[in-house]
């Protein structure tokens, strides 16, 4: 088994938080990860996903571009989520844990630190009003 | 939702995925149950709750406060392995007692 990769697209809808996950456990599947490494893999989706749809797009929907690579041999993955919504002014306080830009709807500002703890690596490049790009990669055992 | 109500505790049973998209909903439902039973001290069952990311974290820590300024208190039970690692991430354990 060598590489694999997907690109899917899908509208910034709270509904598709679920099907983001349950896309990338389902592509990660032949690199045989235990329990643990899936669920991490799905957290952190989960986390950049909903971040695209609630801060990026604002709740007021657009694209939100999920892309997929892994290596077989090194059983290492790459994951991009990417979105056209507003941008972070300043990345440093928005990957401070407990950093929320919207108290009032109960978030807990702890996406990014989640991502951080769940993968190996997280990166993340923004532009306002350009968009906002996720990069994490993880490699399973 | 499933729930008991014994004395002053109410226990609710939360199954499914927690995530921003199921939150609005878990989180209407609870303030219901909370407000009619009066419950003092709410405790959260999360053996059936399979899935949970950040957006769990802010479920909780509301209904938290909601519970503080009743002069209550709030705990969870038998969170995933996966749940209780956002739990200690987030520092969930200085307020909310694991049952």
């Amino acid at each position: 088994m060598n590489g694999n990769k997907m690109d899917l697209r899908f509208s910034a809808l709270p509904e598709n938080e679920a099907f983001a996950r349950l896309a990338v456990s389902a592509f990660v599947l032949p690199l045989n990860p235990n329990l643990e490494e899936m669920e991490d893999v799905k957290t952190a989706v989960s986390e950049a996903v909903t971040n695209a749809i609630i801060h990026g797009y604002q709740g007021k929907g657009g694209e939100v571009r999920l892309q997929a690579q892994y290596d077989g041999e090194s059983k290492s993955l790459c994951v991009e989520i990417s979105d056209e919504g507003v941008g972070i002014a300043d990345i440093q306080k928005a990957r401070e844990p407990l950093f929320t830009s919207r108290p009032d709807l109960e978030r807990s500002g702890m996406g990014f630190a989640v991502m951080e703890s769940f993968m190996d690596q997280l990166e993340v490049q923004s532009a306002l009003g350009k968009g906002t790009k996720v990069r994490m990669t993880k490699r399973f055992t | 939702m499933r729930h008991t109500l014994r004395g002053q505790t109410l226990t609710v049973y939360l199954s499914g995925e927690l995530d921003h998209h199921s939150a609005s909903q878990i989180r209407q439902e609870l303030d219901a149950l909370i407000r009619d039973s009066r419950a003092r001290r709410l405790v959260l069952d999360l053996s059936s709750l399979t899935f949970m990311d950040s957006s769990g974290i802010g479920v909780i820590l509301g209904r938290y406060n909601q519970m503080a300024r009743r002069g209550g208190s709030l705990a969870v039970r038998k969170p995933s392995s996966q749940i209780n690692r956002i739990f200690d991430l987030s520092g969930v354990y200085q307020i909310v007692e694991r049952l």
